[in-house]
């Protein structure tokens, strides 16, 4: 049966360090879901896995599958799959050996584990290499092993820590589609490890933001991007490009563009956030509607990067490649409200 | 285009052949003269071959009054125990050290390097008086006890060095796939260190199969080993066919083993013989 992951107020230090790795890590992961948690390199990320996992033992909180603390179980009774960034096959067992690993360890019938060694390598489109050794398979071959021996077992939980960065891109993304199929079969609550934005959206429901051991923010990928919850989540995701200075108030922002609608719960000073694919080049005025010069075009070949001046504030906006603006023009640019949102400064 | 191989003096052709020679003859020919002895009763200097050829030396230490038999049998028993204990005890201390950051791990191996870097006598009679207090001394188990430190030593240093070969994280793996701490040693690391322990296994036994001191002065006399036969043999009775037969029967197990551990030897574990890493 696979279960929920609940992990409370989690703190680490690392022994002799300074900095704390985690600070109150709250995270609630329900039962079949997937999420990813996203950070930069050296944001606690991993150490979050390796302490759910039982590798590592917090300093504080708590980690509950199915609601039951299991900071006091080893690794090998909280029934879990886990797949590392290297693949870790173990070298001197074939690979039917290898995914049958997990179920020979909890004494599972030998007919059973036949076939759901063979079920499963036809999942992660392997058929036939059962007999084959580790050594003999391609990196990407030895991850989809990899995922087949965490799953065998059926276990409550699947860890993945930064399973696809060691394969080349291509591959990556075949390897993402694998495991979305793999969930959709197999219903495993999933926490995915990654500094990759692209792969977190597209593999999570939900996506954790961890930065400098904090949990920024959890949210759906849609909601992360356009509701950003602090500077630091936008600039991580890419959305800090447009990034200006002004008042909040009940359904308006008042900046140097202009008293602009917009929908938000924050109040009192911040900073207004519009990525630059989300402003569009508008042909007529209306509310959110403002002025603006055009100070450089450059031509990225599938769109155009522009530059815009309005009211002493720079505007980043991309457009369509064919959009036929050139430096000194005159444009309005509407800010579609959906679009905008505030976070503190 | 080839290019001409350009030739080498004579001198330079024959260096290696002639060093592999030499020294083939230094390690071997002291054996020699002693494959010759154990074959004669009588052989004077300075004639290049014995005057006479004799089974009387074999006869003399096969015989029921050497206690030849009963010596090997004692080394052999003391031996397997002694390569056994220093193998695990080499292979849990080699884990240690090659997985885990220790505080003053150049220390520890450096105090494992003791029992060859300090002279044996002057260990071997501090120990005496220990086991004489402990009770452990004239007993088999004393004479074990007293041989596993230098034992013990080598494996952990081999050991250590088979260990940092093997990457901890597939035990982690196991470990995360449902295996207890044992299992995951047992199923994941054990199958990687078989040529290791095989190696360990033989130089404890050596160790122990060569000992004279500590066996003389713990075994006080009551535990006769092999080593303890030859020298009493050398020493009392100027038997020197006799002695040589002995000595030839001391050499013969550890070049069995060698060639038996050939392959390990051989293979690619050989780097991590000696300090590793």
């Amino acid at each position: 049966m696979t279960s929920g992951v609940s992990i409370e107020t989690l703190d680490h230090t690392y022994p002799g360090a300074t900095a704390p790795t985690l600070r109150q890590v709250t995270l609630d992961v329900p039962a079949g879901t997937r999420t990813a948690v996203l950070g930069p390199s050296g944001s606690g990320k991993s150490t979050l896995l390796s302490i759910v996992a039982g590798l590592t033992a917090p300093t504080g909180g708590d980690v509950r599958l199915a609601g039951r603390s299991v900071l006091r179980l080893p690794p090998h009774r909280r029934d879990l799959g886990v797949v590392f960034q290297r693949p870790l096959l173990f070298p001197h067992l074939t690979v039917a050996e290898n995914i049958a690993f997990g179920m020979r360890m909890r004494g599972t019938d030998r007919v059973v584990v036949r076939h759901r060694v063979a079920e499963l390598l036809d999942a992660v489109a392997l058929p036939g290499f059962t007999d084959r050794r580790s050594t003999e398979l391609s990196g990407g071959q030895q991850q989809r092993v990899a995922l087949a021996r965490a799953l065998a077992a059926r276990p409550a939980v699947l860890l993945l820590d930064e399973p696809f960065s060691a394969l080349d891109p291509q591959l990556r993304g075949d390897m993402r589609t694998l495991l979305t199929d793999l969930h959709r079969r197999e219903g495993t609550t999933t926490l995915f490890v990654t500094h990759d934005r692209d792969e977190a959206t597209d593999v999570a429901d939900h996506v954790a933001v961890l930065v400098d051991g904090d949990l920024a923010q959890h949210a759906p990928p849609a909601q992360l991007f356009r509701r950003p919850a602090s500077l630091a989540v936008a600039r991580f995701l890419g959305g800090a490009a447009n990034a200006i200075a002004g008042t909040a108030h009940p359904g308006r922002f008042d900046c140097a563009l202009g008293s602009l609608r917009l929908d938000t719960p924050h109040r009192g000073p911040g900073l207004l956030l519009v990525r630059p694919r989300a402003i569009v080049v508008a042909d007529q005025d209306g509310p959110n509607v403002v002025p603006a010069t055009v100070t450089a075009v450059t031509d990225r070949g599938t769109h155009l990067d522009v530059q815009a001046a309005s009211a002493d504030v720079i505007l980043h906006l991309t457009t369509g490649p064919a959009t036929p603006l050139r430096p000194g023009d005159e444009v309005s640019l509407w800010l579609p409200p959906t679009q905008l949102s505030v976070v503190g400064r | 285009m080839t290019a001409p191989v350009p030739r080498r003096p004579l001198g330079t052709v024959l260096t290696r052949p002639a060093v592999v020679l030499l020294a083939g003859l230094w390690v071997a020919g002291p054996l020699l003269p002693l494959a010759v002895q154990a074959f004669t009763d009588q052989w004077f200097y300075p004639d290049l071959l014995p005057a006479r050829w004799s089974l009387s030396g074999w006869r003399q230490a096969l015989g029921p009054q050497s206690g030849l038999a009963e010596a090997v049998a004692t080394s052999i028993g003391i031996g397997v125990a002694v390569a056994a204990c220093a193998t695990v005890l080499g292979t849990a201390a080699g884990r240690a050290l090659a997985w885990h950051r220790l505080p003053g791990r150049r220390l520890m191996e450096l105090v494992l390097l003791t029992p060859v870097l300090v002279p044996p006598f002057a260990v071997a009679m501090g120990a005496q008086i220990v086991y004489l207090r402990a009770g452990l001394a004239d007993s088999v188990t004393g004479v074990v006890l007293a041989q596993l430190p230098a034992a013990a030593a080598y494996t952990t240093l081999l050991m250590s060095g088979v260990w940092a070969g093997v990457d901890p994280a597939l035990e982690r793996q196991g470990r995360t796939l449902g295996a207890g701490p044992w299992r995951a040693f047992r199923e994941i690391s054990l199958p990687r260190l078989h040529g290791g322990l095989v190696v360990a296994a033989m130089f404890a036994f050596l160790v122990s199969w060569s000992d004279y001191l500590m066996t003389l002065l713990i075994g006080g006399g009551v535990v006769t080993t092999v080593p303890l036969l030859l020298f009493a043999t050398a020493a009392g009775s100027g038997n020197q066919a006799a002695t040589a037969a002995i000595a030839l029967v001391a050499v013969v197990p550890p070049l069995l083993l060698t060639a038996l551990a050939a392959r390990q030897l051989a293979g690619g574990d050989t780097a991590l013989l000696g300090v590793g890493r």
